[in-house]
C-alpha cells in the first residue's frame, strides 16, 4: 500500500535537504548505483515511526559531519517500489528491511544499519554509528558532491 | 515528521524486532505487536527449529543480526506456553 504523496512529501524532503538524492525510478538508480565506484550512501526511508524518530533525524546529524561518502542517495520503500527493489539488488546479501542505510565502497558493502539497528535508539546514538562508519570507509575518498 | 513516534495505546516493545526463546527450543525473531491470553503476535518472523536446522541458535541469531531477517511467516502467534523469555534482537548499548 502506498500513501498519498502529499502525506510522504515531508518525509522525502526531509531527507534530501541534507543533500542526499532521491532516486525514484529504475534508471535512476541504475545510473546512480552502477558505476559502483568510490563510496556511495543509500538511505532506504520509510513512513514508519523509527524512520521519523531516529532515521531521518540521525542521517541529518551525520551528514554534518566533514567525513562523509561521495555519493547519497535515497529510495522510498513502500513508496517508489521498483527503484526500492532495484537498490536493494545492490545490497542484496542483505535482507530487506526500512529504514536502513547500506554504505558502499567500491561497489562493496562496506557497512549496513538494518532497521532492528534503529528501533527505540536516539538518532544521537544512531549518527555516532554513521559517522564512524564515515570516518573508517570514507576519510581517504573525500566529501559528498552535490548529486 | 522528526521526533513524532505513533504508537498510541500500544506496549513499549511493540514495532520492536525481538527474539522469543521458546520453552521447546524454538526460536523466533521478529516485529512484536502484542500479547494477548493466546500468545506473543509477531510479525515478519524468522523461525528457528533445533529439529530441523542444523545450524547453532546463538550462531543464527548473529547472522541474523548482521544480514537481516529472512521471512519465514508473515504472522506468528506464539502460545504462552511457549514464551520462555522475551529479548531485544539489537541489545541497547
Amino acid at each position: 500500500m502506498t500513501y498519498h504523496e502529499m502525506m510522504v512529501k515531508p518525509m522525502r524532503d526531509e531527507v534530501t535537504r541534507s543533500g542526499v538524492k532521491e532516486l525514484r525510478s529504475v534508471a535512476e538508480v541504475d545510473g546512480a548505483l552502477g558505476p559502483g565506484e568510490g563510496t556511495v550512501m543509500v538511505f532506504v526511508n520509510s513512513v514508519c515511526g523509527c524512520a521519523a524518530g531516529g532515521a531521518r533525524p540521525a542521517l541529518a546529524l551525520a551528514l554534518q559531519h566533514p567525513v562523509r561518502p561521495q555519493h547519497l542517495y535515497t529510495v522510498f520503500a513502500g513508496q517508489d517500489l521498483d527503484a526500492t527493489a532495484r537498490a536493494r539488488s545492490y545490497f542484496a546479501d542483505y535482507q530487506p528491511s526500512s529504514p536502513s542505510v547500506a554504505l558502499l565502497r567500491d561497489g562493496e558493502v562496506v557497512h549496513f544499519v538494518h532497521r532492528h539497528e534503529i528501533e527505540g535508539r536516539p538518532p544521537a546514538m544512531l549518527a555516532a554509528n554513521l559517522i564512524a562508519a564515515f570516518e573508517k570507509y570514507c576519510a581517504s575518498e573525500g566529501v559528498a558532491k552535490s548529486e | 515528521m522528526s521526533g513524532h513516534v505513533f504508537h498510541p495505546g500500544h506496549e513499549e516493545l511493540h514495532g520492536v524486532t525481538v527474539v522469543v526463546r521458546g520453552a521447546s527450543g524454538r526460536c523466533w525473531v521478529g516485529r512484536y505487536h502484542e500479547r494477548t491470553a493466546r500468545g506473543i503476535l509477531l510479525h515478519d518472523v524468522a523461525i528457528h527449529d533445533p529439529a530441523t536446522v542444523s545450524v547453532d541458535r546463538e550462531a543464527w541469531l548473529e547472522r541474523l543480526r548482521k544480514f537481516g531477517i529472512k521471512v519465514d511467516a508473515k504472522h506468528v502467534v506464539i502460545p504462552e506456553s511457549e514464551s520462555a523469555r522475551i529479548d531485544l534482537l539489537q541489545p541497547q548499548s
